[in-house]
């Protein structure tokens, strides 16, 4: 109600020739225009593009929800898993959405260690994105175990029986990993959020919106000793987040590489697992915010030169992955062990071939066409590899697991899995979830966090001329 | 000050952050120890120009990884080998190696409580009120400007020479902020 900006001004100088480089911020925007543009996607009436991405969205969670309810009240067998494909699109799609969490902690702490601070732009988003997989993600195993309602047995909590869960087990590892990645992942999100929602809060103009900001930003009021702990806490959770996003997709992959099985039991899945999931989650990164920058006019914010940056990474780890499928291959065949060898003969050529060369296609081959700047910098081109990605990803999930066990030891524990409509409609369901979550968060929460990109501007450098640093001066 | 309104501070603002590091540090220099700069974004070098220490949130962090390794090994080792214990092929009852990645995990959970909750405890936040947040002009650090607040109670605080440093640092705008 306060809120009386004395700056209108839109565009600040352009730098002095001898420090001219490529500038985080495109058009040399001021800092009230940054704060203006951010804060604004959340202000004013909701677009109707919203109203149209949240309605579909929100009925295909409802349609998740009731899949989710007549599988609890039927059982398991609802889906379409069986003996031996006991772990089905189920546990595919908890990988698939685990990995893709995976892109919003690289962004938010790897490359906050590594001092790339192009990551302003995209890290609150990728956060948000990360917080939503994993709550897809969750909810899979959960309802995987049958009798939901017992799920708190994961948990060293004293129950009747008097026993505690068995901690040899990768599967309770994963428990104690996924939580602790779902709860780190949201400290780190929300202390980011604390002063953009202070900005949000000085900014509002209804008491709804002032008190509810107010709550939520904790009396944040920009003091520097506030931003001096701050600082310190957030390179702290940084530091924390790295091994800890690098441990949960190696411990997901100790569920298969600590069994016994063919084409499951292998070294190479920890880095394998956790390159394919900083690459899938680059690809859902990439599928939303190409159109968001666009429809929200974010674009001199995230520029052209985030996206090809992203697009690099999505590359690198893309290609990684394509190494590991060659040498999953190599050792497979090096290793002298017959099952080894069958089980991926099965892979490429037996009845799952299809998912396969989907796989390989989507994950080795589309990808490299982002050695080309062309596809890179084309949003478009931009937009269908990403999503192209998304399915290669969940495809290798699939082949992963389905595949293996397709072909146990003995023929007869030969099978197949087909899915059915639940099956099908719960996966679709947890994207309506998700899209819902994610449409909600853009809309009442600044997407991009508003104080870290001001941070990155020239003029927010006080040793730069248009940080008022004078010419010879100390400052 | 005033005798029927009690005053918080003298604000003076500024528009650049090389202006209010300046400033900071004529503050500094002059001995003052109730004060603060307030900043849309966290500036690189104000700590230095205010004269703080390297923050203590380290040592919250520390403790709670410290505590969340403990816990996790305890936890294994009480429920897994003493409280029920599970054989298995004649494995050793407790390893630490099968019990490491839960205790990493706590590790790290409880270190980012550390790093949250020692930040919070620092800042002495949450906090739902505060003068400056009812001053109208204070709004715009949200925005894009940049304020230096020398408390009333400071013990070097006069209110014609605080204002005299402030307007000599470059503040072109300087206001008294009522308690």
């Amino acid at each position: 109600m306060s809120h009386a900006p004395t700056s209108t001004a839109v565009n600040i100088q352009a730098p002095p020739a001898e420090l001219e480089r490529e500038p985080l911020v495109a058009n040399q925007r001021s800092l009230g225009w940054v704060t203006d543009r951010i804060a604004g996607v959340c202000e004013g009436k909701a677009p109707l593009w919203w109203w149209c991405a949240l309605i579909p969205s929100f009925l295909l969670f409802l349609v998740g929800v009731t899949c989710v309810a007549y599988l609890i009240s039927t059982g398991v067998g609802v889906w379409g898993l069986n003996h031996p494909i006991a772990w089905a699109w189920d546990i595919t799609n908890f990988v698939w959405w685990i990995g893709i969490g995976h892109a919003g902690t690289l962004i938010s702490a790897i490359l906050f260690l590594l001092r790339q601070k192009w990551r302003t732009a995209v890290n609150r988003a990728a956060e948000a994105m990360t917080i939503f997989a994993v709550m897809c993600a969750g909810l899979y195993p959960l309802i995987h175990v049958g009798r939901t309602w017992l799920g708190w047995w994961l948990l060293p909590i004293p129950n009747a029986n008097g026993i505690w869960p068995q901690f040899r087990s990768p599967l309770e590892w994963d428990v104690f990993a996924v939580s602790t990645y779902f709860t780190v992942s949201l400290l780190f999100w929300y202390m980011g959020l604390v002063p953009d929602l202070a900005v949000m809060r000085d900014r509002a103009k209804t008491w709804t919106r002032k008190f509810l900001y107010g709550v939520f930003a904790l009396g944040w009021n920009f003091s520097n000793r506030h931003w001096s702990n701050y600082e310190k806490a957030y390179l702290l959770l940084a530091g924390l987040s790295t091994p800890l996003v690098l441990s949960v997709h190696s411990i997901v992959s100790f569920d298969f590489a600590v069994s016994q099985l063919p084409g499951w039991h292998t070294t190479i899945f920890p880095p394998y697992f956790v390159a394919g999931a900083v690459f899938s989650g680059f690809g859902m990164v990439l599928t939303l915010l190409v159109p968001l920058r666009t429809i929200c006019k974010l674009e001199d914010i995230i520029t052209v030169r985030h996206v090809d940056l992203m697009c690099k990474v999505t590359l690198t780890t893309g290609t990684i992955v394509g190494y590991a499928y060659g040498m999953e291959f190599f050792i497979a065949y090096y290793g002298g062990n017959p099952y080894e060898l069958e089980a991926f003969k099965y892979r490429a050529t037996g009845t799952y071939w299809w998912a396969y060369w989907a796989m390989i296609s989507c994950n080795v081959i589309f990808p490299q066409l982002f050695w080309f700047k062309w596809f890179r910098t084309n949003m478009f081109a931009v937009f269908v590899l990403s999503i192209i990605v998304n399915i290669g990803m969940w495809f290798e999930r699939f082949v992963i697991i389905a595949t293996t066990l397709a072909r146990e030891f003995m023929p007869s524990n030969w099978g197949y899995f087909i899915p059915t409509w639940v099956d099908i409609w719960t996966y679709l369901g947890t994207m309506g979830m998700f899209m819902t979550l994610f449409l909600l968060f853009m809309r009442y929460l600044p997407m991009i966090a508003i104080c870290e990109v001001k941070g990155v501007t020239p003029q927010a450098d006080p040793h730069h001329p248009l940080g008022g640093a004078k010419p010879g001066g100390h400052h | 000050m005033g005798d029927a309104v009690k005053h918080y501070g003298l604000l003076a603002e500024f528009d650049t952050p090389a202006d209010t590091m300046r400033a900071a540090e004529r503050v500094r220099d002059a001995g003052y120890t109730r004060w603060d700069v307030y900043t849309p974004f966290p500036i690189h070098g104000m700590d230095d120009a205010m004269g703080l220490k390297n923050s203590k949130v380290g040592w919250f962090s520390f403790l709670g990884g410290v505590t969340g390794y403990t816990t996790g090994m305890l936890l294994i080792w009480w429920t897994n080998a003493m409280d029920y214990g599970i054989p298995v092929g004649g494995k050793p009852m407790f390893s630490p190696m099968g019990a490491f990645p839960p205790s990493y995990e706590l590790t790290i959970l409880f270190g980012a409580f550390g790093a949250l909750g020692g930040m919070l405890f620092l800042n002495r936040l949450p906090r739902w009120h505060h003068p400056l947040l009812k001053h109208r002009r204070f709004a715009n650090v949200a925005h894009d400007k940049f304020y230096v607040c020398v408390e009333c109670d400071d013990p070097k605080f006069s209110p014609q020479e605080t204002r005299a440093l402030l307007e000599s640092a470059g503040s072109r705008h300087i206001e008294m902020v009522e308690d």
